[in-house]
């Protein structure tokens, strides 16, 4: 009998695994929203002051608060694949884990389908707390905002798998890796101002990320009424070569980790 | 003849300078129960590991259930598990939803019939909904043991499958453990350190040492070999041996 080489029904437990995880603390659930209200909230007050006192921003109300709301895609999408990965080695579960049939690119596909519901639930929240906070509905960005959404989840996935590898390689001391690796792309990220205003070095850097072509769009949605597909297809042409990457690397990681016996030591 | 379940040819893993199995081979046969027996730092979790496929050998081959464990270790783990106490289960959720989600893991049919059963089975019922964190040490040892049954696997490799159980439980355990042998004709490996359950139900012993297979035989063979009353007095000895001539080497 050949093996099944990919199985929806082992994905689907593990999604339930982490679904019930998140059903019986109530903190996980909290903690999903509770960043991305309090990001919508500073960013909608700043906006808000900005309203009265910019021109620039008067042209175009909710920018920051629609570029806030994508930045959490990005890192709560970081965060869905490396914590539900953590809990696994907090709870010492890996061995047993991988001497089950469950591969390892379909452990990966789990984390990223637990990546975005938690997504969805927590700027899906901020979202709509937006909607009578600010009068401002991120959705008035209409299909261009799917692609924006997609597209930066797909990038997350990648840091976050990225993140999960290298604290697979050194343990829980690189843990505090998942909270800060997504940050080192925001500046050049041109999540609240344009591209053009970096440096050149940096400008080159930002064209290889994702991020800053979706945020470009995002701006040219916003202040010029206009969807720049050349943008959203650069951005997806990059996150096939992120996304690869981080699958790769992640599933190598996998490979040394059995080879230098560190499934059975993961713990806390 | 049917081919052993276990086949281990030269097998070595070595860590940087460590050697911590150091070419071993045997083969187990279907339907035996067989302990890998020896002091800590022996090698016998190091060679589960190899068996199971989480840890790469240096050198040699593994063969489980007519699988190369290298090249197709897929094809053989939906029929073999697996227990130790220095692996867990996720502690937040309960012990019905962590035997559920391996229940699927291992495409197990009507899970929530099988979770009951070996609930009944190994007397966890009463502790089914609990977070699996809140359980004593006993109690978890039970329920590995339930995940490791979960499949029906043809081989079952455990290690330490009594720790942290009383005499009782431990009892009824070993019982339990000899019946699924004798229904399912499965084959168990085990790694204890405790002789009297060894030698109430193993057929074949095999003693390691520093990575090494110091002896093999049944229990009785080796108690004899050894003209021993026990098999613990056995694994003193060699141990102790083993101990004095390191020391003498040393100062010679």
């Amino acid at each position: 009998m050949s093996p099944v080489l990919f199985s929806p029904a082992r994905v689907g437990a593990l999604v339930l695994r982490y679904l019930y995880l998140m059903r019986r603390s109530w903190p996980r659930v909290l903690e999903l929203a509770y960043w991305p209200t309090v990001q919508m909230i500073l960013w909608g007050l700043i906006t808000r002051f900005f309203l009265l006192h910019s021109d620039w921003l008067v042209q175009a109300a909710g920018v920051l608060v629609s570029a806030v709301l994508l930045w959490e895609v990005l890192f709560r999408g970081q965060l869905g694949v490396s914590l539900p990965f953590f809990e696994e080695i907090y709870s010492r579960n890996l061995g047993h884990l991988f001497v089950s049939p469950l591969r390892a690119y379909e452990l990966v596909c789990a984390l990223l389908c637990i990546s975005l519901m938690r997504t969805v639930i927590g700027v899906g929240t901020a979202a709509l707390l937006a909607l009578p906070l600010y009068h401002y509905s991120v959705f008035s960005l209409g299909m261009p905002l799917l692609a924006f959404f997609a597209n930066l989840l797909v990038m997350s996935w990648s840091i976050g798998l990225l993140v999960a590898a290298l604290v697979m390689r050194y343990g829980l001391g690189a843990e505090s890796m998942a909270w800060v690796a997504i940050f080192a792309v925001q500046p050049i990220s041109g999540v609240y101002y344009p591209v053009a205003i970096l440096p050149d070095w940096a400008q080159t850097l930002a064209f290889w990320l994702p991020s800053s072509h979706v945020f470009e769009g995002m701006r040219a949605v916003l202040l010029d009424g206009v969807f720049r597909g050349d943008l959203i297809v650069n951005a997806i042409l990059l996150n096939l070569l992120w996304l690869g990457g981080g699958v790769a690397v992640f599933l190598y990681s996998v490979r040394m980790a059995r080879r230098r016996g560190l499934l059975l030591q993961q713990g806390e | 003849m049917p081919r052993p379940v276990v086949v281990v040819q030269e097998l070595s893993k070595r860590f940087g300078a460590v050697t911590a199995v150091d070419g071993i081979s045997f083969e187990i046969e279907q339907g035996r129960i067989c302990a890998l027996l020896g002091g800590n730092g022996a090698g016998k979790t190091t060679t589960l590991s190899m068996l199971l496929g989480l840890l790469l050998p240096s050198s040699g081959q593994v063969e489980v259930l007519e699988c190369d464990m290298l090249r197709e270790r897929y094809r053989a783990l939906p029929r073999m598990n697996f227990s130790s106490p220095y692996v867990d289960l996720p502690q937040r959720i309960s012990v019905a939803e962590n035997l559920t989600v391996y229940a699927r893991l291992y495409g197990v049919r009507d899970a929530r019939r099988r979770v009951r059963q070996l609930g009944e089975d190994l007397d966890i019922v009463p502790f089914l909904s609990r977070p699996y964190g809140t359980l004593s040490a006993g109690q978890k040892t039970r329920v590995a043991l339930a995940k490791a049954l979960l499949n029906e696997p043809a081989l079952l490799l455990l290690d330490e499958p009594t720790a942290s159980l009383d005499p009782d439980s431990a009892d009824r355990i070993r019982g339990y453990l000899v019946d699924y042998q004798r229904r399912s004709g499965a084959t168990i490996l085990l790694a204890s350190h405790n002789m009297p359950e060894v030698e109430r139900i193993c057929s074949d012993v095999i003693m390691l040492r520093q990575g090494r297979i110091e002896d093999r035989g049944s229990p009785r063979q080796l108690i004899q070999r050894y003209g021993r009353a026990t098999l613990e007095e056995v694994f003193l000895h060699i141990a102790r041996e083993a101990d004095g001539e390191s020391r003498r080497r040393a100062s010679a």
